[in-house]
């Protein structure tokens, strides 16, 4: 595809988004403000830093169903080891990142050498990691740690007397990492080969095992730190969170332009799909005459419209050769 | 010689063997875990473990039959958990809100259901739409609809002729057992008799090929996901009737992922091809009887997702490794290119 052709599912997502916000801050009146827009990346933080992991293994062609449940029991564990084992907020976080990047391996390990699919392969995974969160702890565990409650309050402080807090920061950071490993790195690039034709990466040299095992632990190190980030948002631990996220992140991930099919689409475009699915979310809550449900409704509309953009795109392009 | 012959095939039909598997779990079963075998009429009614297996796992076995032929034309359906909520929430709204007649109580909903289903069917065929995305947005937006309808409440109801189809029984058999028979011999039926079974497993296998050959590809795709909606939608009546309320938030939450997983446990393959029917419904008891051995055992709902999970990968990996085993014992040495 030309340079401009290429760009355009993700300049459409932009400017989508763009027209939402203009929409929604006409409507309403404090919706156009720093601390709203600041609020936009601390509520979908947790969805945010998933949504980066499933860029990665819906580029390389896969999906990945666990990472709702991973993000619940990387928080139950957390929780747990705060709480009743006493440990530091930081060692319980590094334990539930490892576990994250093992639970991906192993996932990723099956997929690639044993051959099973990827949907079924991410959807054992899912009831495996929601029953090992729920059998840890069956309630939600309420952290009182100083500790936590201290990285809890950390926030940079901007402009107008608002703040970004810590969980903000944690998925603007992963954004970048993300964004650059995606880019400017050749793990990165085999993503996008593989995604492309995986055969053909394989005889350019590409080593597809190496690195769907990279992406779905990249996917579950991502769902383990959107736990961390949701123990320090609400400051508990809950084995049932997480329950369909893994949907959202993938209409996010979609919506910004990133072909299920791989190989196309990238990071940036996963922020643009995160920010309309809040935006969205955001104006039926200032809305308040509309029921919630609205927002269902409206994310699998707006989901509809970007598949059929795409497919316009990739028809398009097909008649051009 | 012709006995030979037949029991030879019996034990190499995958069926067979999946049907094997759940019988020898039921035995195992039976032998250590207290009054699962046991069987006692009351009231007319037979009672048991076992039924309860096949009561409480009607539901998914209904949604597998359709995901049966969903998958099998290389398709796959993630909303019928959705379009359950959904006939469940506008028959209860039809009994509880405007008192409408049976026949408008059941046929509404199913209608509403083949309709979710022809949605679905058209986005694949029409639109080109990757069957995993172009169900997952009726999976999203559907539940908004059953919520809509509802109001968001929960809405119960008193209408003992369409409780029936949750709680009656006819000769002792709970209805619902009664449905799935009815429902998996029509389809089954449909693929085994007529041509259309062929024609199914046809587009699965080679889609283009089947096209050249002149079969109405799109038609019966759409075909597949509307009888999928179908079954989604008798799936919903049972359930809401089953608890006499509709709970639109709920009501066939996650299920699909259970009857995905029916589906391939029962040996019908994601990439499309044979339709395995019986597996399917077989693979459904195995899921429901573990979990309802587990709860028998006083553990824990956690430990049956854990169990599940561990189940789902050991019987693909055996199918997949098995089948090539059993493929390469097939071919006689001098042909192996390997």
């Amino acid at each position: 595809m030309s340079g401009v052709r290429r760009h355009i599912p993700l300049l459409a997502g932009i400017g989508v988004y763009l027209l939402l916000y203009a929409a929604a801050s006409w409507r309403f009146d404090h919706f156009f403000s720093l601390q709203v827009f600041v609020n936009f990346f601390t509520d979908n933080a947790a969805l945010g830093i998933v949504a980066v992991g499933m860029t990665f293994v819906i580029l390389s062609g896969g999906i990945d169903l666990s990472v709702g449940s991973v993000v619940a029991l990387s928080a139950t564990i957390i929780a747990v080891l705060i709480e009743e084992y006493e440990w530091a907020p930081m060692s319980a976080m590094a334990v539930a990142l490892l576990v994250g990047a093992i639970f991906g391996m192993l996932m990723g390990g099956i997929i690639h050498y044993l051959d099973l699919a990827p949907f079924i392969v991410t959807l054992a995974g899912m009831f495996m990691a929601r029953g090992l969160a729920l059998i840890i702890h069956l309630e939600p565990v309420a952290i009182h740690d100083s500790a936590l409650k201290r990285i809890a309050a950390i926030a940079l402080p901007l402009i107008d007397g608002t703040a970004l807090p810590v969980t903000a920061i944690v998925f603007v950071a992963a954004l970048i990492v993300g964004t650059y490993l995606a880019v400017l790195t050749p793990v990165g690039r085999a993503v996008y080969a593989i995604g492309g034709d995986s055969e053909a990466a394989r005889l350019m040299g590409v080593r597809v095992g190496r690195t769907r095992l990279f992406v779905y632990s990249l996917s579950g190190v991502c769902a383990s730190l959107a736990g961390a980030v949701l123990t320090l948002y609400q400051l508990s631990g809950d084995p049932s969170a997480g329950v369909s996220m893994e949907l959202d992140a993938i209409a996010a991930v979609v919506i910004g332009g990133t072909a299920l099919t791989g190989g196309v689409g990238g990071v940036p475009g996963t922020l643009i799909g995160v920010l309309i699915l809040g935006t969205i979310q955001t104006a039926i809550m200032f809305e308040g005459t509309l029921s919630s449900w609205w927002t269902r409704v409206a994310i699998g509309l707006l989901l509809l419209a970007f598949i059929l953009l795409q497919r316009l795109l990739s028809a398009s392009v097909r008649s051009e050769r | 010689m012709t006995d030979a012959r037949l029991s030879r095939r019996l034990f190499r039909s995958a069926t067979f063997r999946r049907l094997a598997v759940l019988l020898l779990i039921w035995l195992i079963n039976a032998m250590v875990t207290p009054n699962f075998g046991r069987f006692e009429i009351r009231d007319g009614r037979l009672f048991g473990s076992i039924v309860d297996v096949l009561h409480r796992g009607a539901p998914v076995m209904l949604l597998a039959v359709g995901m049966t032929l969903v998958i099998s034309v290389r398709g796959i359906d993630l909303s019928v958990g959705s379009i359950m909520a959904i006939a469940g929430a506008l028959a209860a709204q039809l009994i509880a809100v405007h008192d409408q007649p049976l026949v408008v109580v059941v046929g509404l909903p199913l209608a509403a259901a083949v309709i979710c289903g022809v949605w679905n069917g058209l986005l694949v065929t029409a639109l080109g739409v990757q069957p995993i995305v172009a169900t997952l947005i009726l999976l999203v937006a559907g539940r908004g609809v059953a919520q809509l309808v509802t109001g968001g409440q929960i809405i119960t109801f008193e209408r003992p002729a369409f409780e029936f189809l949750g709680t009656g029984a006819m000769l002792g058999v709970p209805f619902t057992i009664w449905l799935v028979v009815m429902v998996a011999a029509t389809v089954g039926a449909g693929l085994r008799i007529t041509s259309l079974g062929m024609y199914v497993e046809a587009i699965g296998g080679n889609e283009r090929a089947a096209r050249l050959c002149g079969l109405r590809v799109r038609t019966i795709q759409v075909l597949a996901y509307a009888t999928s909606g179908l079954c989604a939608g008798l799936a919903g009546l049972i359930a809401t009737a089953d608890i006499k309320a509709a709970d639109p938030n709920n009501c066939g939450l996650y299920i699909e992922l259970d009857a995905i997983l029916a589906v391939v446990i029962g040996g019908t393959s994601l990439s499309g091809g044979r339709a395995r029917l019986v597996g399917a419904l077989v693979g459904a008891l195995i899921m429901q009887t573990l979990t309802t051995t587990l709860l028998m055992r006083g553990v824990g709902p956690e430990y049956a997702l854990v169990a599940k999970a561990v189940a789902v990968i050991v019987i693909c990996l055996a199918y997949t490794v098995r089948a090539r085993e059993l493929a390469a014992g097939l071919v006689p040495r001098r042909l192996r290119t390997e």
